[in-house]
């Protein structure tokens, strides 16, 4: 029965990757921008689900990742006079490092200390990084100057998605994904079969921190001029954490049903009442709170599944 | 020298406004990430009423402590108790408290940044004022005897008064509480409304010596959370003596090293605290 | 094969000036059911937290088949063949029943996976009385299913020794008697097996020894008909004599 539905899920995801590969070929400029957003909001929502989603340590560390992705790739060849996809190749694994050193130090603490250090975590590498800045290399603000358009980046961050969607796939089936569902659960519980918790949490966490330093690196192009303020924006966290919350991440395509509409409203906000941004957001996540605790995926399914209950 | 007693007189007000999520974390369980935002509320306040009407901030914080009691009050009432209603066990509870109040000082930063988005700063008392031979902020010294007074008041109701017992027979315990006869709903929500009103008093004492914007509100949040995590959550002496050394820690480094990098080095002390003694100085429960 | 299974010695748990547990010692014999019995807040649970890793010890040594488990954290003693239900059931709301009972032996030494796993839960699940239920949700079994179920999981590791938190608390007679042959059932499959007990019935009829608890220490050690008209231990149960 598992072999089908396998089959299946492939299928869809194999229909839903052409359709999106398309986009590029029928978008304007406006709507591959947005198209762009959403694609680089996927990867971003898709990766932290598949550690914060099971385990519930809601991490806001997204942007510190995201940032440093960014700012390596403007660094490198702003100062250094590196190549884009070498830096691209460096981003990553910075990333991964850094989430690494984070996981160890703080995951065997409950989650709340982890959620307080991750909030902190952007601004405080802001802060650092616009230090080193001021005080060693001099420049403010770093320039990454190349020849790829706006769809081009989209299809590497629709491919990433793809891959991140396969590994999402992969560690649900294995016993990994197991794990870190029993420690969602019950943490004491997930010891005392023989997990070994602060692995299987540091290694999804490394995960997360790997993609979002990538896609951070990635979509450095698309703004041209990279400064610390602006790419390691503790917002970038925060809109993640909604997307996720909001879509849902007790299924793998829950998070995309939430980048999608989220994403639009935002656009529409930042040019219609950007002043009322930060209040939308604040608003979003009270939702999400009082209203839509499972995300909208799992409301459908409770609703779906008390329908058929009372069927009978 | 100089530099330790400036640390002391902003680590003796720190202390007060880590108090104020002490209460709200340690008695009523509640992460309050929007304590911030009421800190800087009563800055707002402050700076404000003193523009308007050249009116002391002392004076505000004593008009708007009542009204952030209030206003807390009722938060706790209305938005948080049905979570607290519904979780079915304390990290649940931590989790959506987290994204409630992270929502609420969204909100709460809106609506300020709507209504007064630039700096703000004030002139109050910035004459300087000789101790031992070192001349220092009067303002500063201001704000930490005042801090001084409020949390020794507060001390004294906590250690010497029934109702203060029991609210740290809550922080100790909500399940023996109430088997005790406590009524720990009560407490919790008189616990958050006082920690609230602490935190928007600080508020007005911090407006006379810095320069506060709408949106500072989450760095003295993550000051408050280090501090009563550095100290034992819960633990009033460990606030004190944790609030004491981030203000000796942030002025040193602002003197000697650079400014900028205050919240790294509050960062790094966080770190190492976590390493090393996650429990805090005086901490109750290993983990 | 060494008869002492596990061995306990000095063992001291202070909860900074509370002393839970007070230089405890005993010995375990292989297949053995020994009984750890006491007053409520005579530290029994605490012990049995000590063992299987959840809490560190201040003093003292626990081993297991000789070898010292007392600075191992709480997976590595499940692996090493330590297995325990809770005193309050905590079976996993989020999972399936087949899925809770499969939680217990695929991290194990045992490290079962797939459809071989689900077909050992499936006859698991048969054994502790839930042959019905694979595919009920979690939150619908009744309590004393709940406790089954958490005993599959316990199970599932095969174990060497089981450690049984209060495991026939609140059960009507009924499932008090199947109760009480279910674990007769698993001593005569070779596992030995630790329980913390208020049922004075269950003492008497499975444990071969007993050990009385009081304010975290020993006071009498034997077997249960000796232990419990000890007056030490009718003493720390009823009270000074009228």
């Amino acid at each position: 029965m598992s072999h089908r539905s396998d089959i299946k899920s492939l299928i869809w995801g194999a229909i839903l990757l052409l359709l999106a590969a398309s986009v590029p070929l029928v978008a304007n400029g406006y709507w591959m921008s947005i198209a762009l957003t959403i694609a680089m909001f996927t990867v971003l929502a898709t990766s932290w689900a598949l550690f914060s989603g099971p385990t519930h340590y809601i991490s806001l560390a997204t942007a510190a990742f995201f940032g440093v992705g960014g700012y390596l790739v403007g660094t490198g060849m702003s100062d250094y006079d590196m190549g884009f996809w070498p830096m691209v190749a460096i981003a990553p694994i910075v990333g991964a490092v850094l989430a690494f050193l984070i996981g160890i130090a703080t995951l065997r603490l409950s989650g709340v200390y982890f959620v307080i250090f991750t909030l902190g975590l952007a601004e405080m590498i802001r802060t650092l990084v616009s230090w080193i800045q001021n005080n060693f290399t001099g420049s403010r603000g770093l320039y990454v100057l190349t020849d790829l358009t706006e769809a081009d980046i989209y299809i590497y961050l629709v491919i990433l998605a793809a891959a991140v969607y396969l590994v999402g796939w992969w560690v649900n089936r294995s016993r990994l994904g197991f794990a870190l569902r029993i420690i969602g659960n019950d943490e004491t519980v997930a010891r005392h079969v023989g997990i070994n918790t602060a692995t299987s949490k540091v290694i999804l966490f490394t995960f997360s921190g790997f993609v979002a330093a990538l896609v951070g690196a990635l979509i450095a192009p698309r703004y041209t001029y990279i400064e610390p303020n602006g790419v390691f924006s503790p917002e970038i966290s925060f809109i993640v954490v909604i997307m996720a919350l909001l879509g849902g991440t007790g299924r793998l395509w829950g998070p995309i049903v939430g980048v999608i509409p989220f994403a639009l409203l935002q656009e529409f906000i930042n040019a219609n009442y950007s002043n009322y941004s930060t209040l939308v957001m604040g608003i979003a996540f009270l939702v999400i709170v009082y209203f839509l605790p499972k995300g909208v995926v799992g409301r459908i399914e409770q609703a779906l599944a008390s329908r058929r209950r009372s069927t009978w | 020298m100089d530099i330790i007693i400036t640390g002391l007189l902003l680590g003796g007000t720190y202390a007060l406004i880590a108090f104020g999520l002490n209460m709200q974390y340690g008695v009523a369980r509640i992460m309050n990430l929007a304590n911030g935002e009421f800190l800087v509320l009563g800055a707002l306040a402050a700076f404000w009423i003193f523009v308007a009407d050249a009116i002391s901030p002392i004076l505000t914080m004593l008009i708007v402590a009542p009204l952030a009691f209030l206003g807390n009050w009722v938060i706790y009432k209305v938005l948080l108790r049905p979570l607290v209603r519904r979780a079915k066990n304390q990290g649940q509870l931590e989790v959506d408290s987290i994204l409630a109040t992270f929502g609420m000082s969204f909100a709460l930063v809106g609506i300020m940044v709507s209504i007064h988005g630039e700096y703000f700063t004030y002139s109050y008392l910035a004459e300087p004022f000789e101790i031992v031979g070192e001349t220092f902020a009067l303002n500063r010294i201001v704000a930490f005897c005042f801090a001084v007074l409020i949390g020794g008041v507060l001390w004294l109701w906590l250690y010497f008064t029934r109702p203060g017992m029991a609210m740290r027979a809550v922080s100790v315990s909500t399940e023996a509480s109430g088997l005790v006869g406590i009524n720990v709903p009560r407490m919790s929500a008189l616990a958050f409304a006082l920690g609230g009103a602490v935190t928007t008093m600080g508020g007005t004492l911090i407006s006379t010596f810095i320069t506060l914007d709408a949106s500072v509100g989450v760095i003295f949040t993550m000051k408050a959370l280090i501090i009563i995590i550095m100290g034992g959550v819960g633990d009033i002496r460990g606030a004190i003596v944790a609030a004491v050394i981030l203000g000796l820690v942030e002025t040193m480094v602002a003197r000697l090293i650079d400014p900028g990098l205050t919240l790294a080095a509050a960062y790094a002390i966080f770190v190492l605290v976590l390493l090393f003694r996650p429990q805090g100085l005086f901490g109750r429960r290993p983990t | 094969m060494v008869a002492t299974v596990l061995g306990v010695t000095n063992a001291t748990k202070r909860f900074g000036g509370l002393v839970a547990v007070d230089n405890l010692s005993f010995e375990v014999q292989r297949n053995e059911v020994m009984g750890i019995i006491g007053p409520n807040g005579s530290g029994k649970t605490t012990m049995m937290n000590l063992i299987s890793g959840a809490l560190r010890l201040s003093e003292g040594s626990i081993s297991l088949d000789g070898r010292f488990i007392s600075s191992l954290k709480a997976n590595q003693i499940n692996q090493r063949g330590i297995s325990r239900t809770f005193q309050l059931v905590r079976v996993l709301p989020g999972l399936s029943v087949t899925e809770n009972c499969m939680a217990g032996m695929v991290f194990g030494h045992r490290r079962l996976w797939g459809d071989q796993a689900r077909y050992e839960a499936g006859k698991l699940l048969e054994r502790v009385g839930l042959s019905g239920q694979a595919a009920a949700a979690v939150g619908s079994l009744t309590y004393i299913d709940q406790k089954r179920l958490e005993l599959a999981r316990a199970l599932a590791s095969n174990p060497q020794v089981l450690l049984l938190d209060e495991w026939l608390a609140g059960l009507n007679p009924t499932e008090l008697q199947e109760g009480i042959d279910l674990i007769r059932s698993l001593r005569e499959e070779g596992i030995t097996i630790i329980l913390v007990e208020h049922v004075m019935d269950a003492i008497r009829s499975l444990c071969d020894r007993c050990i009385v608890m009081a304010a975290g220490a020993k006071i009498a050690e034997g077997s249960p008909d000796a232990v419990l008209s000890d007056p030490e231990v009718v003493k720390v149960y009823i009270g000074e004599d009228v």
